[in-house]
């Protein structure tokens, strides 16, 4: 894993990687097909089983180079090789939200969402609200509000909650009940957590 | 998780052509449903051809059919205003499904292929007739309170799990589906398959083609609407019993009228018998709770679901009584 500067222009030197690989690859494989294959515009990889697929991302504004096996999770990605790990694992199966990171913007469980796919997007997790010492607004309020008890599922609310104001689902407390359902809090600290976005959402602060 | 294969392809026809190739290998597009089943092992595919950058995403009119990609996402759907304008009902049913985050990745194409939530196909240790053709039920003695109660056999009585499936079988939709030579179109309704003999297949789709739209037909079901789903908690869990119930008034008379059941079948089960006796009726109770018997004629329960006897006449009922309010 190496990280760089997101100023810098990466394209070129991705582009040469990548046919480099494709080459090497499809020449020890199925030069045939490798040919066939880029003939017809297929951005085919020709990875073995077990061969690491390149990747870039952009997590929390820093651009990132990774190497990964097919089957590795965003969610593994960022705990195990990037270290971020404010981003939980919970049931692992899209059925807590403990996970939950934005994708381009929009939430997304990070446990099924196999890292490879996320080639060039825009991750944000919880280490990527706050700007610099400066906690975000709904981390405040969730502090204000006693939004958690044992915290363990507090960054998924988080950015769970943080999406759910920008997309317009905050508009009654009812309504943040029913587009925070994906976030399951095994302490019970969902009343805590509606006032808390409740408050941020009438703040009207930018998120 | 087992690993795989992965390939990335920008259009319908390389994705088939590589699909072709390998028989073993799946599309892979939101990956919510799939990349669960893997993890339990239950799907274990040797490559996985990600679909997601093939150009399937749009949601538009065109004449009088609203053609929505296979791609678009369920929230994208969902949210969309000329869904919400035009067909509410497949707004109200996506929204009742899953959660937020999972409705933002989740495709129309996947949600229609996604896997029943038995927990006998779940789990490899169990015999299950979908899963491993021969091994027998383990639901119809069994834990099975989730299951079906119309179209069962008796090699399979598990339910199909989807909300957006049920409001589309309402609707008419039509299957837009691509092989490599060519495009053919199939009703909603024919898409899903009764377990029969054949457990293993939920659906017609054959093995070289990808979906790659619906298309529904702009109709006049845009008022008198309700999707109701009961469930054991209030949100994020799937359907005891579901209903999608629209219907347009004439002269104080249901002209015209669609409705259909979730978590009570193999696949969306459209309430035929229900739909010819309201049409031309008044809307009322009495109304109602005779097109709910004869919705349920030929229900059977297993046991634990046999609570379903019951709850899915009254679901009917209130599903109906609720699209009325809205007039």
């Amino acid at each position: 894993m190496q990280s760089s500067d997101p100023n810098q222009n990466q394209g070129d030197s991705r582009r040469n990687f990548l046919k480099k690989s494709t080459i090497i690859a499809a020449v020890a494989l199925t030069p045939s097909a490798a040919v066939k294959a880029a003939e017809n515009g297929v951005d085919e990889r020709f990875a073995e089983l077990f061969e690491k697929i390149p990747l870039n991302l952009t997590v929390n504004n820093k651009a990132y180079t990774a190497s990964v096996e097919p089957r590795v999770t965003l969610l593994d990605l960022l705990r195990e090789e990037l270290h971020l790990t404010g981003t939980k694992k919970g049931c692992d199966h899209g059925q807590c939200g403990a996970c939950t990171v934005h994708v381009d913007g929009i939430r997304v469980n990070s446990c099924l969402s196999l890292a490879v796919t996320n080639e060039g997007k825009k991750i944000t997790t919880i280490e990527g609200l706050a700007e610099g010492d400066e906690l975000h607004p709904m981390q405040k309020a969730f502090i204000k509000h006693d939004g958690f008890q044992c915290g363990y599922c507090t960054p998924g609310q988080i950015m769970s909650a943080v999406a759910c104001i920008k997309e317009g689902h905050a508009n009654s407390r009812a309504e943040i009940r029913e587009y925070m359902s994906g976030n399951i809090c095994r302490c019970g600290a969902y009343p805590n957590i509606v006032d808390a976005i409740v408050e941020v959402k009438e703040g009207g602060a930018k998120l | 998780m087992i690993n795989f294969q992965y390939l990335r392809t920008t259009s319908a026809k390389s994705a088939i052509a590589l699909l072709l190739k390998d028989k073993r290998s799946k599309f892979i597009a939101g990956g919510t449903n799939l990349i669960d089943l893997m993890k339990r092992g239950v799907l274990a595919p040797e490559k996985l051809i990600d679909i997601n950058h093939v150009p399937l995403k749009q949601i538009q009119q065109i004449g009088d059919k609203i053609h929505i990609g296979a791609l678009a996402s369920n929230s994208a759907v969902a949210d969309h205003p000329l869904i919400k304008e035009k067909l509410p009902l497949l707004s109200m049913a996506l929204q009742a499904g899953a959660s937020a985050q999972l409705r933002n990745v989740a495709t129309v194409g996947g949600n229609m292929l996604q896997k029943t939530r038995c927990g006998y196909f779940y789990d490899t240790e169990m015999p299950c007739n979908k899963r491993q053709p021969g091994t027998g039920c383990g639901a119809i003695e069994g834990f099975n309170r989730m299951h079906a109660i119309f179209g069962t056999s008796p090699q399979c009585i598990a339910v199909h799990p989807s909300d957006m499936c049920i409001a589309l079988a309402a609707l008419d939709a039509l299957v837009v589906i691509a092989n490599a030579k060519t495009e053919r179109k199939i009703a909603f309704a024919d898409f899903h398959r009764l377990p029969g003999d054949t457990p293993h297949l939920d659906h017609n789709l054959k093995p070289d083609e990808l979906i790659i739209r619906v298309e529904i037909p702009v109709n006049a079901l845009n008022k008198n609407v309700h999707y109701l789903k009961i469930r054991d908690r209030a949100s994020y869990a799937f359907a005891l019993v579901s209903v999608a119930a629209a219907f347009e008034m004439r002269d104080n008379k249901i002209n015209t009228i669609r409705l259909a059941m979730g978590g009570v079948a193999h696949k969306p089960w459209r309430l035929t018998a229900a739909e010819n006796f309201l049409k031309g009726k008044e809307a009322n109770v009495q109304n109602f709770e005779e097109a709910a018997k004869l919705a349920m004629i030929g229900a059977k329960g297993f046991g634990e679901n046999d609570f379903k006897l019951k709850l899915a006449p009254n679901a009917i009922i209130e599903a109906l009584t609720l699209a009325k309010t809205k007039a």
